[in-house]
């Protein structure tokens, strides 16, 4: 009896991710039915590469909001980091490592590792902080990253790795020199590595990371963590390990986006539009809409709310409009204690209730 | 431009962002949420005074003032809408709300007056002082800017402390249900907050776009974000901390942008307030919270 | 054998003493009672063994080692687990994951083995899952294993705090309050319960109280703070019956 009832446990979440990967799986292949059968539009194609990197950042983020329990709004820094860390070393490799299938894993794991240094820095950073506090550093964070990388000049030669802060002649590049970051011009020529297959696949990889991090000894702690914090520490629980451990997971995968966003576009600049705040916030719409701490809720709003902006086009001005109030609509019906009562009372699972006890 | 006159100039930019920051940190002190959509009320102000003004040719004064009402009137109509619903809900969800009316206020903006930015007429006459000694030029904007923020800041202070909504005020912010044993209107106290920082994010635009006359449905973002960025640095619920905060920022700014680089000024600006909190985590004058065990 | 020995113990708040000199030896295996009024400084004593207050001054020696201004997490891995005055549950974990928390120091793998879901991971797993329904079974918790801690009523919210703490196989066991807020049943059975805890984890235990008759049931020695200094401290029959020790709960 006993044996039976830990079995149910144990496979109950095992089951539930192993359908989210295969529905994610199915999807990709009903995906690749309509390109083959011609089936799919233009406007389409182009956001499968968007619907996977957007909903690894939204699954990471959730990492740290929803299991850590703490607000980030850097997200879109630590993709900045993975993006121009896996171009810079994609550009420089391109005749080193002729094969783009090694080439790209190289660069993947160069933009996850940049990442995730980074995030161990933030983690470290905001050890003393909770709360609103702790936002606005990530938020400056995202801020500082996205304004360097738009300033800074690099370049390579045969004398090796040259900076600048003003401008691309004062690299003093040799005649063989290459420039590689061109400061509001950013990477050029990036070579296109990203399709569609590899993005779902390193979708279902982060999904796993996350998922099984959760169901395990230290996804437990990281929760505790969240639930209550002094009482995590009273159980003797590293509460900054595995705070540093959340952040740097979170900016790890975020990075592989980056590199995942930064393979699919010929010119990469770092601009307030895609890694300003902005970007921070709506990955974390995502991750609200979706749930928090719900990581399968992630990846579908992450689709719905990619996709939706762009068949409401025909309401052309009017879109982002009233994607805001429909947004504070949600806000209200979902969090709203009068909102919640009602919802529970109507839910449908009450009406069947009521039904089966016959009439109230 | 010499030292003293950048330094000026951060003083004035500072005291906009001290005023800006003064509603922020009134806000979160007394309805313990971060209202993302303050920068988005000045922006509107600013386009009210432009309207009035550049449109329908209305003079500077009476521009401001309406602008002034009309801020106010949406500060409390969007408390009471958006925000109030959510008093008990996570701080979370209201931020996410708030960020919605942030988007909101631009794309209403965006479909009025489209996306071209519009010059803005300085609503400030005083002529500017030239003193020829230190060969320094004081624009009139900021003769008007620092004294001002001087004087709303001593005003708010002492309503703050002596009046009977001021102490109301303190009441919600140190325990809301507390207050309301104590017959302290908590709705009515929380729509006053609102209330007084939208009056002061209306004058913010006047005084900001006055010397930055760029104006733009986005305009309000930034300084928003740069506002709460002093606020938090002051120690965010302190009125004092509020304006320390925002004076010192827009010093950082202004000699970062002159002496480093514009491009980085933003960076720097943050990367001081990061370390800032690594060394005293509840701002320069923030209180620190005991969590009882 | 002494498990617990405090010298000296105090603490100020502004200019307000909370502790004044707390001294106290407790044997292993005893079961020791702290009570006094209303703000006493019972919970700040608890706070100052457990690290969450650094004690101005003193000494806390557990079983031989010197923990005084260790850290909480250092404390709790020496031998000292507690419950809160408030309880303070991982309220969005179930009842089972709650005291695998616990476990979380007598069972490991690396965070990477459980991503990768290497075999330790299902071993320790599965080992840590039978300790916590043992534990569980103590308190007649097992069945609702799976039900969110949150949706226990009260009374079972309590023992799932102590099944929680003991799970981090203490020494040293610290209860606050933990009838707070029970009915006379409840006590009985609580009283029970930490007797029964106390032979078969072999657990030290400091317990503060208000309830009397719960403190005169089962606890083997008394200690009475008041005003953050000691009142009294001894057997029951002895301090229960201390005119000072009335005068202090009842008033003049």
């Amino acid at each position: 009896m006993k044996k039976d009832v830990m079995k149910v446990n144990l496979s109950k979440d095992t089951k539930y991710n192993l359908i989210t990967i295969a529905a994610i799986i199915v999807a990709y292949i009903v995906c690749q039915i309509m390109i083959a059968a011609g089936m799919m539009s233009y406007l389409m194609k182009g956001l499968l590469v968007p619907f996977c990197y957007y909903s690894i950042l939204a699954v990471s983020l959730n990492l740290t909001v929803g299991i850590l329990g703490e607000l980030s709004l850097g997200q879109a820094g630590f993709m900045c980091i993975g993006a121009f860390a896996s171009a810079f070393f994609s550009k420089c490799s391109v005749n080193l490592i002729p094969n783009a299938f090694i080439r790209f894993t190289l660069a993947i794991l160069v933009g996850a590792l940049a990442a995730a240094v980074f995030g161990v820095f933030i983690g470290i950073a905001v050890l003393r902080l909770r709360g609103d506090y702790l936002a606005i550093v990530t938020l400056a964070f995202g801020e500082i990253i996205k304004n360097v990388l738009n300033t800074i000049f690099v370049g390579y030669d045969s004398k090796g790795l040259h900076f600048s802060l003003k401008d691309a002649a004062s690299l003093n590049l040799q005649e063989d020199g290459v420039l590689i970051i061109n400061g509001p011009q950013g990477i050029t020529g990036t070579p296109q590595d990203t399709n569609f297959t590899v993005s779902t696949l390193l979708l279902i990889i982060t999904f796993i990371i996350v998922a099984n991090l959760i169901n395990s000894r230290s996804g437990r702690a990281i929760m505790a963590i969240r639930d209550n914090r002094i009482a995590a520490e009273a159980m003797g629980i590293d509460v900054t390990k595995f705070r540093i451990l959340a952040f740097t997971i979170t900016a790890a995968l975020a990075g592989v986006a980056g590199v995942l966003y930064a393979h699919n576009i010929s010119s990469l600049n770092a601009t307030p539009k895609n890694f300003g705040y902005n970007m921070s916030i709506m990955i974390l719409v995502f991750v609200v809409l979706g749930g928090i701490g719900n990581i399968r809720g992630s990846i579908i709003a992450s689709v719905i709310l990619t996709l939706l902006p762009e068949y409401l086009r025909f309401l052309q001005d009017y879109r982002m409009l009233i994607y805001a109030i429909v947004l504070i609509i949600m806000m209200i019906f979902n969090w709203n204690p009068t909102c919640i009562a009602w919802r529970k009372k109507y839910s449908l699972r009450n009406i069947f209730r009521k039904k089966t006890q016959g009439e109230v | 431009m010499s030292f003293l006159s950048y330094l000026i100039k951060g003083i004035s930019l500072g005291s906009v962002y001290s005023i800006i920051a003064l509603g922020y940190t009134m806000v979160y002190g007394i309805a313990k949420m971060l209202n993302f959509a303050h920068g988005d009320i000045i922006m509107v102000g600013g386009f009210v005074i432009y309207s009035l003004m550049s449109l329908a040719g209305l003079n500077p004064l009476i521009s401001v003032l309406a602008a002034i009402v009309i801020c106010t009137l949406l500060g409390v109509t969007i408390e009471g809408i958006a925000y109030r619903p959510l008093r008990k809900a996570s701080s979370l969800a209201v931020l996410i709300t708030a960020i919605g009316v942030s988007y909101f206020l631009q794309n209403v903006a965006l479909l009025v007056y489209g996306s071209n930015p519009k010059s803005f007429t300085s609503v400030i006459k005083v002529p500017a002082l030239k003193l020829a000694e230190v060969k320094l030029t004081i624009t009139g904007e900021t003769l008007v800017t620092i004294p001002l923020c001087i004087i709303i800041m001593v005003i708010l202070n002492l309503f703050i402390k002596k009046s009977k909504i001021g102490r109301s005020m303190i009441a919600v912010s140190e325990d809301k249900d507390a207050a309301v044993l104590m017959g302290v209107n908590v709705n009515k106290t929380i729509a006053i907050t609102f209330a007084i920082g939208s009056a002061l994010a209306a004058v913010a635009s006047a005084l900001m776009f006055s010397t930055y006359p760029n104006l733009s449905p986005t305009s309000g973002a930034m300084p928003g974000i740069k506002a709460f960025v002093a606020a938090v640095f002051g120690g965010i619920g302190s009125i004092p901390g509020a304006m320390i905060g925002g004076i010192l920022l827009g010093i950082i700014q202004i000699l970062s942008s002159a002496y480093i680089s514009t491009q980085l000024a933003d960076a720097i600006v943050f990367l001081i307030l990061i370390l800032v909190l690594l060394i005293k985590p509840t701002g320069i004058m923030g209180k620190k919270l005991h969590e009882k065990v | 054998m002494e498990m617990l020995s405090v010298k000296n113990l105090s603490i100020s708040f502004g200019g307000l003493r909370a502790v004044d000199s707390f001294n106290i030896t407790i044997q292993k295996g005893e079961l020791y009672g702290l009570i006094g009024p209303n703000g006493a400084g019972k919970t700040t004593v608890f706070n100052l063994l457990t690290g969450v207050y650094k004690p101005d001054s003193g000494i806390i020696i557990l079983d031989g080692e010197n923990i005084s201004g260790k850290s909480p997490i250092e404390i709790n891995k020496a031998g000292i687990a507690r419950t809160f005055q408030n309880i303070r549950l991982f309220k969005n974990l179930t009842v089972l994951d709650n005291v695998k928390t616990g476990l979380h120091n007598q069972y490991k793998y690396s965070t990477l083995a459980g991503i990768l879901r290497l075999p330790s991971y299902y071993k320790t797993e599965k080992l840590m899952t039978e300790k916590a329904y043992e534990i569980l079974k103590v308190f007649d918790l097992d069945k609702e294993a799976n039900t969110l801690s949150a949706n226990l009523p009260y009374g079972k919210q309590r023992k799932l705090e102590i099944a929680r703490a003991l799970a981090t196989n203490p020494k040293l066991l610290l209860l606050d309050e933990p009838a707070a807020g029970m009915n006379p049943a409840e006590t009985e059975e609580l009283m029970k319960t930490i007797t029964l805890i106390r032979e078969k984890f072999g657990v030290t235990i400091l317990l503060i109280e208000h309830d009397m008759k719960l403190v005169a049931g089962i606890c083997e020695k008394i200690f009475v703070l008041n005003f953050g200094m000691e009142l009294a401290n001894g057997l029951p029959q002895d301090v229960l019956n201390n005119p000072e020790v009335i005068k202090a709960y009842l008033g003049e």
